[in-house]
């Protein structure tokens, strides 16, 4: 057995692990406070890669027909378009709470969770439709390097991505803990009612835990965009159900359960691709079906009997 | 019993004047129409027993589809050639067809028994994420088959087989194998919904604990319509397998899965007749609007009026076309005015 190559995915496992726990954040927050599956969530992830992959478009950071090097984006500007691509998402996030779960709030469960597959096929298929089938190439944010560390190679993107999750997660944490506003998602997240009845704005709190949600993912969607370096409408697909996988993991509802699912479940996947590529995406499957017959309270989750 | 098995036979009857009909007067085109809808018939009938009739959101139908694709077609090429990828398209003998249709339903429902287990323990959508999980292994694990040919899965799958007087005919036999599982899949539920296991399942939907207390075995129940949907989405996957002479893994995608409940949504849950009605529009609706896609040149349109349509219907009405009524003659009467005015509102 090689260990180095074990390494190796490993390491990548951490990185992809860290894409998982930003989108499955979102995912968490959502099912925390609405009991909802928002199978839109990927859907604003692949938003999220392509609002900071067109405006670099339209100043021409990326290859020309002629196949000439694409220019490297001013660190200044991909800010700029990262946080463009996360309020933007914020929008469309708060935009399909609004006008698709909003309206079905009292209606069980089962309407808002088909209404969520229509919203998801809803923003595949037109973006289908708006940008294109075909794979686009993702402009250079940051230049490819690798640092070789007793022959396990550490890519820079990598890296970008384990520190900005890490940086996010933490503010999120942060954010949620030690805030008012953050107060009062885990008071919705824990009786609609009795938070109303603390003057609470349920509804309000509820869009700004989508914007919050969608625009995490947003970043997820750019620094997968980066690591790939591709984009093509239906890269939520995937990316959702894995994300989900990983919350239900980490214990649905919890923050540092996502983080901790995210991370177990893409160096699990990357073990196993050690050995098989195509088990591999197998993986979160079974962890998934493992963890609702065993526990599915998840890892850190609070056992909540009744939502299962 | 013996009434019902009159009313198949006339129905078998019915479907190959429907084959002959459609076989020599209707256009190619339109009768792929009409069979790629008679399986989507099939599809949601069955799982209309599991979602509708049980209550168990079920997201993982495809994952049926394919163990019965997939059984029924190498148990064919097996029984016509004896090897994979070599010999004529042509089927020895019906009695080999039925062999191979008997052996993919039942290796679905035995794969409908294992996935129905885990209902006893989930519900709602952590069901609906546990099943589509499944159906993604199984599509994963076919796809790491070299036995069936991987992730180009298998080809040159011999045609259904002739009927008796049909030889000449151009369209081929696939309308009448389909169409007559499709009255029977129908006839068996409408007959399902009557009967004591069929009221059992209505109750174990409305509330388990109370049907627990009636004596009603819930977590049998659960599994049995499990069996039963899988059973027949098995046989939907050897037709569809035969119907296409190829069939890959990835014809089976959570898409896929999506697509039949979005049928029964469409149509009503719980309502037989609204999930054949559901089934037709769904397979038809983006047949109708491809040309206008491709006239308009937006790829992916088809889809999103599809999506567009879903959630138009669960904002203004959630229960689906029919809601858990059936279409009948007395609904019928109803709805014309003037007509069956003698019974009365």
């Amino acid at each position: 057995m090689d260990f180095t190559q074990l390494l190796q995915n490993m390491t990548n496992g951490v990185a992809k692990g860290s894409c998982y726990a930003l989108v499955a954040v979102g995912y968490t927050m959502v099912y925390g406070v609405l009991q909802l599956i928002n199978f839109a969530h990927s859907d604003v992830y692949m938003l999220g890669a392509y609002f900071a992959y067109w405006p670099a478009k339209w100043m021409g950071y990326l290859p020309d027909e002629k196949g000439g090097r694409a220019q490297d984006v001013p660190l200044a500007l991909v800010g700029l378009f990262v946080v463009g691509s996360m309020v933007a998402c914020a929008a469309v996030g708060a935009l399909i709470e609004r006008a698709a779960y909003r309206p079905l709030r009292n209606s069980g469960r089962l309407a808002p969770l088909i209404t969520a597959i229509g919203v998801s096929l809803l923003l595949e298929y037109g973006g289908q439709m708006v940008f294109g089938t075909e794979p686009r190439l993702f402009p250079t944010f940051v230049e490819a390097q690798s640092y070789d560390v007793g022959g396990v190679k550490f890519a820079n993107t990598s890296i970008i991505i384990v520190v900005t999750a890490a940086v996010l997660m933490g503010a999120l944490t942060l954010f949620v803990n030690h805030t008012r506003q953050g107060r009062a998602l885990r008071a919705v997240s824990h009786s609609f009612n009795n938070a109303r009845l603390m003057g609470i704005n349920v509804n309000a709190t509820i869009t700004m835990t989508f914007m919050l949600g969608s625009s995490l993912a947003a970043v997820g969607g750019i620094l997968v965009a980066m690591d790939q370096p591709t984009i093509t409408p239906l890269m939520g697909l995937r990316m959702g159900l894995k994300a989900f996988v990983a919350a239900v993991l980490g214990g649905i509802g919890s923050i540092p359960g996502a983080a901790l699912g995210g991370l177990l479940l893409g160096v699990s996947e990357s073990v196993v691709a050690y050995w098989s590529t195509t088990y591999s995406e197998a993986v979160a499957f079974l962890i998934l079906i493992g963890v609702l017959l065993v526990r599915p309270a998840g890892i850190l989750g609070s056992s909540a009997r009744e939502k299962v | 019993m013996a009434r019902n098995f009159l009313v198949m036979l006339g129905l078998l009857a019915g479907c190959y004047g429907f084959n002959f009909v459609l076989a020599e007067f209707i256009e190619v085109v339109y009768v792929d129409y009409i069979n790629l809808c008679g399986l989507a018939i099939i599809l949601a009938v069955g799982l209309n027993v599991i979602n509708g009739l049980a209550g168990q959101f079920s997201l993982g139908h495809a994952g049926f589809m394919s163990v019965g694709a997939f059984a029924g077609a190498y148990a064919s090429i097996m029984l016509t050639y004896g090897v994979i990828e070599s010999g004529p398209l042509s089927f020895a003998s019906m009695g080999s067809f039925l062999l191979c249709l008997a052996l993919s339903g039942l290796s679905a429902a035995a794969v409908g028994a294992l996935v129905g287990a885990p209902t006893l323990r989930l519900k709602g959508d952590y069901l609906a994420i546990a099943t589509l999980g499944f159906a993604e292994i199984t599509r994963i694990v076919l796809t790491a088959q070299d036995a069936i040919g991987g992730p180009t899965g298998l080809k040159r799958i011999p045609k259904m087989p002739l009927l008796p007087g049909a030889e000449k005919w151009d369209g081929g036999t696939s309308t009448f194998w389909i169409y007559a599982f499709v009255c029977l899949v129908i006839l068996l539920s409408l007959n399902l919904q009557r009967s004591t296991f069929g009221r059992a399942l209505i109750c174990v939907r409305e509330n388990e604990l109370a049907a627990e207390t009636m004596g009603v075995r819930a977590a049998r129940m659960k599994v049995m319509a499990f069996v039963y949907g899988a059973f027949f989405a098995g046989i939907a996957g050897c037709l569809y397998a035969h119907y296409q002479h190829s069939v890959r893994p990835d014809d089976f995608t959570t898409v896929r899965s999506i697509e039949v409940v979005v049928m029964l949504v469409l149509g009503g849950l719980g309502s037989l007749t609204g999930a054949v009605v559901g089934a037709v529009i769904v397979t038809l609706m983006p047949q109708f609007l491809r040309p206008l896609e491709e006239f308009l040149n937006l790829s992916g349109l088809s889809m999103v009026v599809y999506a567009a349509l879903l959630l138009l219907m669960m904002l203004f009405r959630p229960q689906g076309i029919f809601g858990q009524r059936e279409l009948s003659l007395k609904l019928l009467r109803r709805l014309v005015p003037g007509a069956g005015r003698e019974s009365g509102p």
